[in-house]
């Protein structure tokens, strides 16, 4: 009877995702409410004490596919070398759990198509009713949410990263690790380089914080007191549709039904009216300010603060009033 | 070069989802190509011009859907097969990419397969994927960059991950899923407009494409879903009044002190 949760971990250059911490938070009450266990799988190469960092988070034991082939992610390689162990593992993980990161979108879905069955992708909460996995997934960029459920096995579901808490680590845990083959196979589209974007930048669909234009900063230099502002706080850029189509920032900063769907903890919209493809965007998000001049937007409509001003105004005295809290 | 390129009639995105009873409201919405798919078109437009070949465009989707896939053909695509039999309909990703699989197969002859990252309605982000594993290809998803190098029947693109990009080598055939930022989509012009009514439109069912029934649209879907619920309402908040300074000031006080966000 299978009734284990299996989270797959993500890692890129040794450094883990903290979806997968979250993962594992929530991989152990599903696994409770099954009579199983929460473990994980971890792939790359020289994986050093990453299983106990996972065994910290929950992991009741961790199985690791530590080798060179698995160095640099590919979606044929990782997809195979997990297929292969879950249809070897006995008993069958009943659920498996993979982050709805780049790395986890690309990859889930050849995982199922691998194992003939479907996948839950993108799910912001999981709950186990009558023995079976219920998610629920935004769609339409969550102008609507579904409640989906799964058939056949093993359930494979994506987790958004940044809606759940991750838990607490217990610093003294080791993990059990088992060591698994990578079994890559034939690898046709290989990663043969990896670009960061600019310096320091943080990706909109990773940040905490987000600072974000639209129309009203009226062209590429208009993004300046918005970036000194994300400086402040550590935050991302991100942008409207209309800042993006006019050229002003690229597209990785877009937020909206086009862009990133985000859930940050604190998102700040400068000369943002909040069209409804925008909000579906960045509607989750847990505190909302609104920067606008036009008292008429909708965008206050669902901010918990506004201020009806000018940008160029208002935003360096945020800035400046920010970096004096933060220096106290 | 052969290309296939996948297209979904999706609702407009600057509709108003309406729920009653766990379900859309299907009444009022106004449908138009998938945006992320009109990327993946213009991708294989643009490579027909430099290489030759055909684009084939492949839909699954009910008969309205006809009128939102003529654009395709105004753009400039020289036919298209829909999967139009009720059969294929109310599927989830698996038992789509199943549909189109066999389709292909039939199809035959392509270099590529181009679809969007995802369709801006259920957004799964799952059917290209899926589609290149059930035949047995490689695909790089997410694609912002493309260069076909057809002696060789290889490519070289990059695609968007958190804080940056990966450059990917693939051979070809492949399956490419589509980002914004990969091209800039052509409007149809007059003339493309006048033709797209002459090319053939071919309606296939399911005996055509060679499906089973229970592979496909409902009857083949894994992810079932139990009902559509609206999402949790925000009301509006505080304005905070005062001049430039002074309401900064008292924002970043209550970020601070109320919301606890700094």
């Amino acid at each position: 009877m299978a009734n284990n949760v299996l989270v797959v971990a993500e890692q890129r250059d040794g450094v883990l995702k903290k979806v997968a911490f979250e993962m594992l938070g929530l991989g152990a009450e599903l696994a409770a409410a099954l009579g199983g266990n929460v473990e994980a799988v971890l792939l790359g190469a020289g994986l050093g004490d990453l299983p106990d960092t996972l065994a910290q988070y929950g992991a009741t034991k961790v199985y690791a596919a530590d080798e060179e082939s698995l160095a640099v992610y590919s979606s044929e390689g990782y997809a195979n070398t997990l297929a292969a162990f879950i249809q070897a593992a006995d008993p069958q993980p009943a659920i498996v759990l993979l982050g709805a990161t780049a790395m986890g979108k690309d990859l889930a879905p050849r995982l199922a198509a691998r194992l003939g069955v479907g996948l839950a992708p993108d799910c912001i909460s999981m709950e186990i009713e009558d023995g079976r996995l219920t998610a629920i997934r935004p769609i339409f960029a969550g102008k609507a949410l579904a409640k989906v459920r799964l058939k056949g096995d093993p359930q494979i579901a994506t987790l958004r990263p940044n809606v759940l808490a991750a838990p607490e680590p217990d610093p003294a845990a080791t993990a059990t690790v088992e060591a698994i083959a990578a079994d890559p196979g034939t690898v046709r589209a290989r990663v043969v380089d990896i670009v960061a974007a600019g310096e320091g930048e943080i990706d909109v669909a990773e940040a905490d914080v987000i600072v974000s234009g639209g129309r009203g900063v009226g062209g590429p230099e208009g993004f300046a007191p918005i970036r000194n502002l994300a400086k402040t706080l550590g935050a991302a850029v991100g942008a409207s549709r209309a800042a993006v189509d006019a050229g002003w920032i690229d597209h990785p900063h877009q937020v909206g039904q086009t862009g990133k769907t985000v859930t940050p903890n604190l998102y700040i919209a400068c000369g943002i009216s909040g069209a409804i493809q925008h909000q579906a965007g960045m509607k989750t998000s847990k505190v909302i300010v609104a920067i606008n001049k036009d008292p008429e937007a909708p965008i206050f409509k669902i901010a918990n603060y506004g201020i009806v001003g000018d940008l160029f105004e208002v935003v360096p005295a945020l800035d400046k009033e920010l970096q004096a809290l933060l220096a106290e | 070069m052969n290309s296939i390129v996948c297209l979904k009639e999706v609702p407009d995105t600057e509709t108003r989802i309406e729920i009653r009873d766990g379900q859309i409201v299907e009444e009022g919405i106004q449908y138009v190509v998938n945006p992320y798919d009109e990327y993946a078109l213009e991708e294989a437009l643009k490579w027909q011009e430099q290489l030759g070949g055909k684009v084939t465009l492949l839909t699954v989707g009910p008969e309205r859907a006809r009128e939102s896939i003529l654009k395709g053909l105004a753009m400039g695509a020289d036919e298209v097969y829909h999967l139009s039999d009720p059969a294929f309909l109310d599927g989830d990703a698996y038992a789509t990419a199943q549909a189109l699989a066999t389709a292909i197969q039939k199809l035959g002859e392509y270099d590529i397969v181009f679809c969007g990252k995802q369709a801006v309605d259920d957004d799964s982000a799952a059917v290209g994927i899926m589609l290149a594993q059930m035949l047995d290809l490689p695909h790089v998803s997410v694609v912002t960059s493309l260069e076909i190098d057809a002696e060789a029947k290889s490519a070289k693109a990059e695609r968007e991950i958190e804080g940056g990009k990966e450059v990917v080598e693939l051979s070809l055939p492949a399956v490419i899923t589509a980002q914004k930022g990969l091209n800039e989509p052509r409007y149809p012009s007059f003339r493309g407009i006048r033709q797209a009514r002459r090319k053939p439109f071919n309606q296939w069912t399911l005996a055509d494409v060679g499906a089973e029934a229970e592979q496909v649209g409902a009857a083949g879907a894994r992810l079932e879903v139990v009902e559509v619920l609206p999402p949790p309402e925000r009301s509006a908040g505080q304005i905070i009044e005062g001049e430039p300074a002074e309401a900064a000031k008292e924002l970043a006080r209550l970020l601070r002190e109320e919301a606890k966000v700094i």
